[in-house]
């Protein structure tokens, strides 16, 4: 059975039940303002693309570990969503969440590269709004492409927030300025104003999906 | 890039109906897998045949005749290449080829082998290991059409390049071009692979196990599947293989989650290749 999911038509909650984050050029440095960011007591799970070279291992889960309060792994198919931690996806593999009995999980495909890109940010934006709606915060940050843009939109249109990196601040302003061009509704954020959100948010308040 | 998006409690029903439909008319089951992933590639579908919502393209699945060979396309996913990951194929030839010496003839089963990229890879690995002659490899795939490039062997050029440098990772003894034949722009493998080989239909979804064979290679194709078919297919593949049999899957993928994991010993972490255990 493809799993149907309940669709309350419920208001947006106060604090996000899932993050997703994308990133391609000069990302690696603005993700760790944020990873580094989040308190231990930090309960929401977080999705992160980061574009990257495909042949070669990704070293991102063990850079972040040791610098993190929070787990941080690489996404293993079809592995339950657990509270609180970080899910790199895994190069040349495209991370998705999608829904079971059990509650969300991930999900990799070796389908076409979207924009060239695989991991694509687009992807993985869309698959999550589907699964969390309005409990879905979705963060575009430093990069030289347009990937993110269309997953922006997918998040919004299904009732979650946005946020991108104020473009003057990132070291390449393409993707955050073209992700506003996009979704003008997001809200336009420095990495420093970003953290201390995340570091802000209440433990305990991410819903069960 | 287009706005075509489905998604909402009316499309997870119009998903669930065509998906049943093509199911009830056609036989072909995609009911267990992986929701996100086949929602994304009928919407790409959708784009191309023009359609607004998905009870539109299950409307003309149903009635139009070429409708659903041309789904089909969308529906499974036909990305290869030949000795993708290159480290997989070393570690085969490390870990498993000096096993597979002390067989008399031995059988391969390549599951969800596409437009055969895999199939020949493996076929020239055994070839330079000097296994080939006592081999029989299964190639099996649910796309009718990607079996048929794959029994054709027919490549175009430009692929070329990519496939020599993951062969000379692979731990290659040989070189690529030594297999085909270069003509308008396509690359032709070497008929003789084929007397090895046996193409067919076969579904991981609704089919059940046809030969015992020494070594499942299924890469890429449990990741398109919900966990309950992920188990079916690995079942599939332990009920085929014979006493301390191999199993190597994509990358990516793991018996980690599976209710066999306990029936498999890893033997190479990294390159996905595992081994049957004994009955304890
Ligand atoms: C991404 S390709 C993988 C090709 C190759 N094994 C590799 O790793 O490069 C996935 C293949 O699985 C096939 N497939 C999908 N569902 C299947 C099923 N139920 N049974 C057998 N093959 C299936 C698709 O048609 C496609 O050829």
């Amino acid at each position: 059975m493809i799993r149907l999911g309940k669709r309350p038509a419920s208001a947006r909650p106060p604090q996000p039940d899932a993050i997703v984050i994308g990133a391609s050029a000069g990302g690696v440095e603005a993700i760790s303002v944020l990873l580094t960011a989040l308190p231990a007591r930090f309960d929401i799970p977080v999705f992160v693309v980061q574009h990257l070279p495909r042949e070669r291992p990704s070293l991102l889960a063990d850079i972040f570990t040791p610098r993190c309060a929070r787990p941080v792994c690489e996404a293993a198919d079809k592995e339950p969503v657990a509270r609180g931690t970080v899910y790199f996806a895994p190069p040349d593999y495209h991370l998705l969440v999608d829904r079971s009995d059990d509650g969300p999980l991930l999900s990799l495909s070796s389908d076409e590269p979207v924009c060239f890109a695989r991991p694509s940010i687009d992807v993985l934006f869309e698959a999550a709004a589907d699964v969390y709606a309005e409990g879905l915060l979705g963060i575009v940050l430093s990069g030289a492409n347009e990937d993110g843009s269309d997953g922006l939109a997918a998040v919004l249109a299904a009732g979650g927030r946005g946020w991108v990196q104020r473009p003057a601040e990132a070291s390449s302003s393409l993707m955050p300025a073209s992700a506003l061009a996009r979704c003008p509704q997001a809200e336009v954020l420095g990495l420093a104003d970003m953290a201390a959100r995340l570091a802000g948010m209440p433990a305990g308040s991410s819903r069960k999906v | 890039m287009s706005d075509t998006r489905i998604s909402g409690r009316v499309a997870d029903i119009e998903l669930q109906l065509l998906i049943e439909a093509i199911y009830l008319k056609y036989h072909y089951d995609f009911r267990e897998y992986a929701g996100a992933s086949i929602k994304r590639r009928l919407t790409t579908a959708m784009d191309r045949f023009g359609c607004k919502t998905l009870s539109q393209l299950q409307d003309r699945v149903l009635h139009e005749p070429a409708m659903f060979p041309a789904l089909l396309e969308f529906l499974t996913v036909q990305v290869s290449e030949m000795f993708r990951d290159p480290s997989y194929f070393l570690s085969i030839r490390e870990q498993v080829v000096p096993l597979l010496r002390t067989y008399p003839s031995l059988k391969f089963w390549v599951a969800g082998c596409s437009a055969g990229e895999e199939v020949y890879s493996l076929a020239i690995l055994l070839h330079e290991e000097g296994l080939l002659e006592r081999s029989l490899i299964y190639a099996t795939d649910i796309n009718a059409h990607a079996l048929q490039r794959a029994e054709a062997g027919v490549y175009d050029i430009e692929r070329i390049a990519g496939f020599t440098a993951n062969h000379q990772r692979s731990g290659a003894r040989t070189s690529l071009s030594e297999y085909y034949t270069a003509a308008y722009g396509r690359a032709i493998f070497d008929k003789a692979f084929r007397k090895h080989i046996v193409f067919s239909d076969h579904s991981l979804a609704t089919d059940s196990v046809f030969a015992e064979v020494q070594f499942v290679s299924c890469r890429n194709v449990l990741i398109y599947f919900n966990r309950e078919l992920q188990d079916r297919a690995i079942g599939l593949f332990h009920e085929a293989l014979c006493h301390k049999g191999f199993l190597g899957l994509g990358a990516k993928e793991s018996l980690r989650f599976s209710a066999y994991a306990e029936r498999f010993d890893e033997i190479a972490r990294v390159d996905r290749l595992f081994q049957k255990r004994s009955p304890a």
